[in-house]
C-alpha cells in the first residue's frame, strides 16, 4: 500500500490544479506587478482575481479587506502589533493557554515589555469560560485574540459570539484561523470579527502564503514598511505565483467545504471509533461535539508518542503527537496540559489529521496496524502488565527524580 | 523528526533484554514521567562473583529512550558491578553510533538506572544529582540549569563570559537571546542589572597582555599551556585533545577519546582555537592532524 499521510493539520499536499495556475507566474507573467509592460499586464488581474476567490471562502464584503502575507505566523504578529501599536494607551492583551506558539511567544515577548497577558485557562474537553471572558474586556485591553480551531484537538471556540462580546466593550478581537479556514465555513461580514489570520499550506496551497482579514475601519499599522503594496498595508514585492496559486486553492477548498464536512468528516468518525472499540486504555481528547470534521486527537495511556509515530512511519503512515520528545522540549503539548490530562497519558496522544486526499482504505489499513503498535510498546513500558495496566501505575512505579 | 543513527533505529525496533528479569535482585527506576522518559533496569547478578548474569528493562518513553535502554543492558551483561559502574552515558550514546543532542539525556537516564540498580543490590541508598532544564545551547548540549549555576557560582554577566565558562553559544550562536534571558533573571535576583556590554569576567586561564610576537618554542609551551587548562572540560565529556606539532601560527591537533569522530570535534576545535587566540593575542589556526598527511603529501 502507498504510504498515508494524515498529517494534513501540520501541512498539506499542494493540489495539482493550484500547480498548474502558479506556473506561469514563473515563467510568462514573472514580471513585477508595479511594472509597466507585458511581462507584468496580467499579474495585476491574477492578484485582484485571487483576492476575490479568499475573500469567497471567508465571506467577507470587500475584497481590500484581504492582505496578503508570508505565512499565518506574520499574519497573527502583524494583528497584534498593530493593535497594540495603533492603541499605545492599552496595556493589556486575552488570548487563551492552548494557541499556537505564534500567539503564546510574541505575547511572552510582549510580557516582558510591560504588557499584561490574560491566557485564559480552559476545562478538560478543552472548552473557554465565556463568562471569564467577559470580565476580562475593558478599556485597558488592547485586543483579544483566539483561535477559530485548535491545531492538536480540533477544538472550535465560539469565535463569533466572542468577538460580540468584545466589539460590545470597544476591544478588537483577532482570531488565529488557519486551521479553520476551509474545514468549517464561515461568513466574515455577519461577524464582529475584525481581523483573521489563514495560512496557504493548511489549504492546499503552496507553504510562504498567508492573509491577514482585515475588517474595514479597524484601526491599522503595517508590520512592513516600503513600497505601496497591498495598499501600503504589507511593503513587499507581491509573491504573485504564490497569491494566484492561493486563490485557486480557496476556490477549491469552498467548493468541497461540504465534502470535508461529510465524506472526510467520515473518515475521521471510523479511525476513531475503531481505534477506541479495538484498544483499550485509550481516549480522544478536546470537544468531541464541536471539533472540525478532519481532526481527532487520541491519548494511549502507558505508551509515549514518539515511540508510537516511529512505529507508524515505518508502517508508512504519517501522523504527529502531542509528546515532549517529538519537540525536544521538557514538558508534553500545552495544549494536553491546558486540559489536564495526566502524563502518563498527555505523552501518548496522536493526532490523525485527514483532509480530501485520504481514502476509506486507509482509514482500514490504519486500524489493521495500529493495535499491534500500542501493544508492542505497552509490553515495554514499566506501567503495563500483561493484559492491563499495573495496579494503582502512578505507585507501582515511581522513579527517582519524577 | 530526529536524524537517528541506524543503530538506534535497530535498537529501538529489535530491543534486546526488554521485560523484567524474573527472580532479579537488582531494580533501579530513575527517570520523570512528565519529561515523558522513565525506565527500570532489573538485573539478576550473581552473589558469588557480582557478575551480571541477566538484566532486563522496561520504559516508557522514546525512540532515543528505549534503545538506550536496550543497548546498556546489551553492554553490561557479563560484567561484574565495579566495572558496571564505570559505563559513562557517554559509552552508551558511542554503542548508539551517536544521539542527537536533546537526546542525549536518555543515555544519562540509562547510566543512573544502573548506578540505581546497584545500588540498590549492595542495600545503598542511591542519590541522583540530577536537575535538567530547558535546552538552551543544542550545538552543546547545555541546559538553562547548567547555565544558571555557572551564572551564580562564577559572577558571569555576559553572553562571552558564559561561553567561556560553559561552551553554551559558542557554536552556531542562535541561543544567545536566551542566554541574556537567562542572565537578565540571575543578574536581577542579585539585585543587579543585565549590561552587555560588561567586562569579561576573567575567564578559567588567565589572558596575556599582548607583547612582542612569541617565539616558536615560547608558542608552541603557551599551546600546550590552554590545552592542559581545557583537558578537564573535554575529558568530562570523556575525550581528550593532544598537540601534535606547530607550523608557524598552526597547531595540529589530535582529538581522541570521545571527541575522536564525535560529531561536535569540528566545533570543538573551534573553540579550542578562539581560546587560544584570546590567550595568546595572536591568530593561531587549531588543525587537524589528519590534515597533516595531507599537507605533507602535497608538498612533496
Amino acid at each position: 500500500m502507498a504510504d498515508i499521510y494524515l498529517d494534513n493539520n501540520a501541512t498539506t499536499r499542494v493540489d495539482p490544479a493550484v500547480v498548474d495556475v502558479m506556473i506561469p507566474y514563473f515563467l510568462e507573467q514573472y514580471g513585477n506587478p508595479s511594472s509597466i509592460h507585458k511581462f507584468a499586464d496580467g499579474v495585476a488581474r491574477g492578484l485582484k482575481q485571487a483576492r476575490q476567490q479568499v475573500q469567497a471562502l471567508i465571506g467577507c464584503e470587500h475584497d481590500s479587506e484581504i492582505i496578503f502575507t508570508s505565512c499565518g505566523t506574520e499574519s497573527n504578529s502583524t494583528a497584534i502589533l498593530s493593535a497594540i501599536k495603533a492603541q499605545p494607551n492599552k496595556k493589556e492583551i486575552i488570548t487563551t493557554t492552548v494557541e499556537h506558539p505564534a500567539i503564546l511567544s510574541l505575547c511572552d515577548y510582549l510580557e516582558k515589555e510591560g504588557y499584561t497577558i490574560h491566557r485564559m485557562p480552559v476545562d478538560k474537553a478543552g472548552r473557554l469560560n465565556l463568562n471569564a471572558f467577559k470580565n476580562l474586556l475593558s478599556d485597558q485591553v488592547a485586543i483579544a485574540s483566539v483561535m477559530w480551531a485548535n491545531n492538536e484537538t480540533g477544538t472550535i471556540f465560539p469565535v463569533a459570539e466572542m468577538a460580540e462580546l468584545a466589539n460590545a466593550a470597544g476591544v478588537m478581537f483577532h482570531t488565529d484561523a488557519v486551521q479553520a479556514v476551509g474545514k468549517i465555513p464561515m461568513m466574515l461580514q455577519d461577524t464582529k470579527i475584525d481581523m483573521l489570520s489563514l495560512s496557504g499550506h493548511k489549504l492546499h496551497a503552496p507553504k510562504g502564503i498567508g492573509v491577514l482579514y482585515l475588517r474595514r475601519g479597524t484601526r491599522y499599522r503595517p508590520l512592513l514598511r516600503g513600497g505601496h503594496q497591498e495598499r501600503g498595508r504589507r511593503a513587499g514585492t507581491e509573491n504573485s505565483a504564490s497569491i494566484v496559486g492561493l486563490g485557486k486553492a480557496c476556490e477549491l477548498a469552498l467548493e468541497f467545504i461540504e465534502y470535508e464536512n461529510t465524506k472526510v468528516k467520515a473518515l475521521r468518525d471510523r479511525l476513531e471509533k475503531g481505534i477506541t472499540e479495538q484498544i483499550p486504555h485509550c481516549f480522544v481528547t478536546g470537544d468531541m461535539n464541536n471539533r472540525l470534521p478532519n481532526t481527532t486527537d487520541i491519548a494511549f495511556e502507558y505508551i509515549e508518542g514518539e515511540s508510537i509515530l516511529m512505529l507508524l512511519n515505518k508502517a508508512g503512515i504519517a501522523a504527529s503527537s502531542g509528546s515532549a520528545c517529538t519537540s525536544g522540549s521538557l514538558e508534553p503539548s500545552h495544549v494536553m496540559r491546558a486540559m489536564d490530562i495526566p502524563y502518563t497519558a498527555a505523552h501518548g496522544t496522536i493526532r490523525f489529521s485527514f483532509s480530501r486526499y485520504n481514502t476509506m482504505s486507509e482509514v482500514d489499513e490504519v486500524l489493521k496496524v495500529m493495535p499491534g503498535i500500542v501493544a508492542t510498546l505497552r509490553k515495554l513500558s514499566p506501567y503495563w502488565d500483561g493484559n492491563g495496566p499495573v495496579v494503582d501505575p502512578e505507585k507501582a512505579f515511581a522513579p527517582a527524580y519524577s | 523528526m530526529w536524524d537517528y543513527s541506524d543503530k538506534v533505529k535497530e535498537h529501538f525496533f529489535n530491543p534486546k533484554n526488554a521485560g523484567a528479569v524474573v527472580d532479579a535482585n537488582a531494580t533501579g527506576e530513575v527517570g520523570s514521567i512528565s519529561c515523558g522518559d522513565a525506565l527500570r533496569l532489573t538485573l539478576k547478578v550473581d552473589d558469588a562473583t557480582e557478575v551480571i548474569l541477566e538484566a532486563g528493562f522496561q520504559t516508557f518513553g522514546c525512540g532515543s529512550a528505549i534503545a538506550s535502554s536496550s543497548v546498556l543492558t546489551e553492554i553490561i551483561k557479563g560484567m561484574t558491578l565495579d566495572e558496571a559502574l564505570k559505563v559513562t552515558n557517554q559509552d552508551i550514546a558511542d554503542q548508539l553510533e551517536g544521539l542527537p543532542p536533546e537526546k542525549m539525556h536518555c543515555s544519562v537516564m540509562g547510566r543512573e538506572a544502573l548506578q540505581a540498580a546497584i545500588a540498590n543490590y549492595r542495600g545503598e541508598e542511591w542519590k541522583d544529582d540530577h536537575e535538567e532544564g530547558a535546552l538552551i545551547c543544542k550545538c552543546f548540549a547545555i541546559d538553562a540549569v547548567m547555565i544558571e549555576e555557572m551564572v551564580w557560582a562564577n559572577k558571569l554577566r555576559t553572553v562571552q563570559d558564559v561561553t567561556n565558562f560553559t561552551k553554551a553559544g559558542g557554536g552556531c550562536a542562535a541561543c544567545h537571546e536566551d542566554i541574556e534571558a537567562i542572565l537578565e533573571k540571575v543578574l536581577a535576583e542579585k539585585g543587579e542589572k543585565f549590561n552587555p556590554n560588561a567586562a569579561p569576567v576573567e575567564a578559567p586561564v588567565k589572558i596575556a597582555a599582548v607583547k612582542a610576537p612569541l617565539t616558536n618554542l615560547q608558542r608552541i609551551k603557551k599551546i600546550e599551556q590552554v590545552l592542559e587548562s581545557l583537558r578537564p572540560a573535554l575529558m568530562a565529556d570523556g575525550g581528550d585533545v593532544e598537540l601534535v606539532e606547530v607550523i608557524g601560527n598552526t597547531a595540529y591537533v589530535n582529538m581522541t577519546g570521545a571527541c575522536n569522530g564525535c560529531q561536535m570535534a569540528a566545533m570543538t576545535i573551534a573553540g579550542i582555537q578562539q581560546r587560544l587566540m584570546e590567550v595568546m593575542g595572536e591568530f593561531i589556526k587549531v588543525v587537524p592532524a589528519t590534515e597533516m598527511a595531507k599537507l605533507v603529501s602535497i608538498g612533496a
